[in-house]
């Protein structure tokens, strides 16, 4: 998990996006099976505690059951039916979408979670801007922006209370909170703008061609890590082909 | 003609420069002619509203264009300021850290200026040892308090190697260790760099020994201009009928009617105080009488802004009882927390020590409004309060303008008369004086006299001792 910590973040996004995107051009049970499995063995592989994995990706497991239930309930009929009412149809063919869904779900989140565990947000604000190219003004602002949005819980708090003593907070609760959440925005506004003009002040923006102070370190570890997430990709479409249950869902 | 060289001190010229902000018909500044030289350090004085800021803005180069119009010239080292080129350091520490590692925020003005990754490091540590900043270089910005992170401003201009620092009251948010703090950091820095340093700043006393020119704006350009000894005794009393705080012309306390009678409004018993359930304090016991001031010390963090809010009805107490007695509950129950909103219009009033906080409308006027509004009064009434209110506190010239767009001192007196306009009982304030001009000060305290004459309590969070000598019939220390 050490080495692990250390490769740079873009190869980690680009392997969940690589996994996500292959997995979103079909729906079938195979590939979203196959993907899971692969990701489970690279998970013990890279030594990534069991329980971090469980603390971390619960949100998933609760998603994947949800959708799989709805699609069962709900999705395209067809073959033999086992359960009917109003709208509900439980078939052969919702249940196989079902299932399909469900992993899928899994397949695509659990890497996306795990993969972004204590990933630094200045270091794939480096990354994007340096290895991926992104405009570096929209990468850098956003990256400053991010971490106002941590002073936003005490905002908030002095807010709600500034409006109970201005003799506003009776409101019924939406109202309030529709008040408070103004309120909350136009701090935030001045915030940004008190940040943008230290940024200016600072030569942020200007016609400069700007250095880096951190090097965004890209050599075998991030290709292997790129090209893992490629490969469980690939696999499953592969194996998802052969077994005959491919099905192109754009088209 | 430009002769910049980077890290050498830099010189200003300003010949007959003005500025309007967009939207405004007044200027901010006009007719303004100034020379200083490489250097130099100059203390920047004036009253509540000369354009101090926004000169500095613009020698900063981020006065944009697009933001207001201009006249006359002003020039950096002979040139048109670009942004990048001074050092700015301004009020608020929250909104000027930018990345989230000491290092890296020291190092991003280095990367927009295009300097090469080993050099910046060097710099990035040099930096810090000038302004004496001894943290690592991965230690979180947001774990820094407040002086810590002004110190770590100052460390990213000086990494820039500016030839111009830039102070907008940088101290007026610090309690008192944080002022020696960022003054003795500039102090070396200078020392180190030479750079020609303006500080903007009321209180004379922190900067006097670092500046050897003091200039003062009026509203007609500059009033007076010259060695800090020269312009202290020779406008010494003029200045302080202005503003600033000169230590031989201090402020007078007013004089205090002794009330006949006082009455408890509110008393805590074995009264525990914190945010969510964190005990900040506990066991205290303390009564809010009518006609006296109850002043709430302590340094950073030891729970006075809790305390005051506490009493004022906003956070629950923890342990312990708060309760209101009749005189101020009237038949409404004994506990504060549990009143409505409008309920404690005219019980309790709050003053935040942040005024944006408060502020809710698009215009004084507006604000003003908002409390006798939700008190239902006739609209004549309302207008009569909220007309009585913008005279009293100086602010009818004001009564269009946005609230956010208030100098200091006027967003003071704002919030204070927004509280008055329905007329609590109980008045409490959290550090009412901060960075507040000398003349907004007794203003603020001459008026608070009057409500305690006139049979108001009130209650202060402060760290301000002449404020306490001014004011408080009694002091609770928090430790």
């Amino acid at each position: 998990m050490k080495a692990f910590d250390r490769v740079n973040p873009v190869a980690k996004l680009a392997a969940a996006l690589a996994v996500g995107l292959c997995l979103v051009l079909t729906i079938d049970w195979v590939s979203a099976a196959v993907a899971l499995t692969l990701e489970l063995v690279a998970f013990a592989a890279l030594r990534v505690p069991f329980r971090i994995v469980w603390t971390r990706t619960a949100v998933v497991w609760i998603a994947a059951p949800l959708t799989a239930v709805t699609i069962a309930l709900y999705g395209q009929p067809s073959g033999q039916v086992y359960f009917e009412f109003s709208l509900v149809h439980v078939t052969d063919g919702s249940l196989t979408l079902a299932l399909a869904t469900g992993l899928r779900v899994l397949a695509i989140g659990l890497p996306a979670v795990v993969l972004f565990i204590g990933i630094d947000p200045t270091e794939l604000a480096d990354g994007l801007a340096q290895r991926v190219r992104l405009p570096e003004r929209f990468v850098l602002g956003a990256l400053a922006g991010f971490r106002l949005v941590g002073l936003f819980g005490d905002d908030w708090r002095s807010v709600a209370v500034a409006r109970r003593a201005r003799g506003v907070a009776d409101n019924g609760s939406i109202g309030r909170l529709f008040g408070q959440g103004f309120a909350l925005l136009v701090l935030a506004i001045r915030r940004g703008s008190t940040l943008a003009t230290a940024m200016e002040a600072r030569g942020f923006g200007s016609s400069t061609p700007r250095t880096w102070a951190r090097s965004s370190p890209w050599g075998g570890r991030e290709w292997l890590v790129a090209a893992s997430g490629i490969a469980v990709g690939a696999a499953a479409i592969a194996a998802s082909v052969a077994a005959g249950t491919w099905n192109f869902i754009v088209g | 003609m430009s002769n910049h060289h980077p890290g050498a001190p830099a010189s200003v010229t300003v010949a007959g420069w003005g500025w309007r902000h967009a939207g405004r018909i007044a200027w901010a500044v006009r007719e303004l002619d100034l020379r200083i030289e490489p250097g130099e350090r100059v203390l920047l004085l004036g009253e509540s509203g000369a354009g101090k800021s926004t000169l500095l803005s613009a020698l900063a180069g981020v006065l944009g264009a697009d933001s207001g119009e201009s006249e006359g010239s002003l020039l950096v080292d002979g040139a048109s300021p670009l942004p990048g080129r001074a050092g700015l350091v301004l009020q608020d520490p929250d909104s000027q850290v930018i990345l989230a590692r000491v290092g890296d925020d020291v190092a991003f003005g280095c990367e927009n200026l295009g300097v090469p990754r080993d050099e910046i490091w060097v710099r990035v540590r040099e930096s810090l040892s000038a302004v004496g900043l001894d943290v690592g270089l991965d230690r979180a910005t947001s774990a820094l308090s407040g002086g810590q992170k002004q110190r770590l401003v100052i460390a990213g201009a000086l990494a820039m190697r500016t030839g111009l620092l830039l102070l907008d009251e940088p101290t007026a948010n610090l309690d008192a260790t944080g002022v020696t703090d960022v003054t003795d950091a500039v102090a070396r820095a200078l020392a180190a760099t030479g750079a020609t340093l303006v500080v903007v700043e009321h209180r004379v006393s922190v900067w006097r020994e670092l500046v050897d020119r003091v200039i003062v704006l009026g509203a007609t350009g500059v009033i007076a201009d010259g060695t800090p000894a020269r312009v202290l005794s020779g406008s010494g009393a003029q200045l302080a009928a202005r503003g600033v705080w000169v230590s031989e012309h201090p402020t007078t306390p007013p004089r205090r009617r002794m009330v006949a009678a006082t009455q408890p409004l509110e008393q805590a018993m074995g009264l525990g105080i914190g945010r969510g359930a964190v005990p900040i304090g506990r066991e205290l016991e303390l009564t809010v009488e009518s006609g006296r001031c109850l002043a709430v010390t302590g340094a950073n963090g030891s729970g006075k802004t809790t305390l005051a809010l506490t009493l004022a009805g906003l956070l629950p107490p923890i342990s312990g009882r708060l309760e209101a007695l009749p005189p101020l509950a009237g038949r409404i129950g004994p506990s504060p927390i549990r009143w409505r909103s409008r309920q404690l219009l005219t019980r309790i009033g709050t003053v935040f020590q942040n005024p944006e906080h408060q502020f809710l409308s698009s215009s004084v006027r507006a604000e003003l409004e908002v409390g006798p509004r939700a008190l239902r009064l006739t609209p004549a009434e309302t207008t009569a309060r909220v007309d009585e209110l913008l005279t009293r506190l100086r602010l009818d010239s004001l009564a269009a303008a946005n609230p956010f767009t208030l100098s200091g001192g006027e967003k003071r007196r704002l919030s204070v008369a927004t509280a008055l306009a329905t007329r609590p009982r109980v008045l409490v304030l959290d550090e009412p004086t901060f960075g507040q001009d000398s003349r907004t000060w007794s203003e603020l305290v001459g008026l608070l006299a009057e409500l305690l004459d006139d049979g108001s309590a009130i209650v202060a969070a402060t760290h301000d001792q002449d404020f306490v000598h001014a004011l408080a019939d009694e002091t609770l220390a928090l430790s």
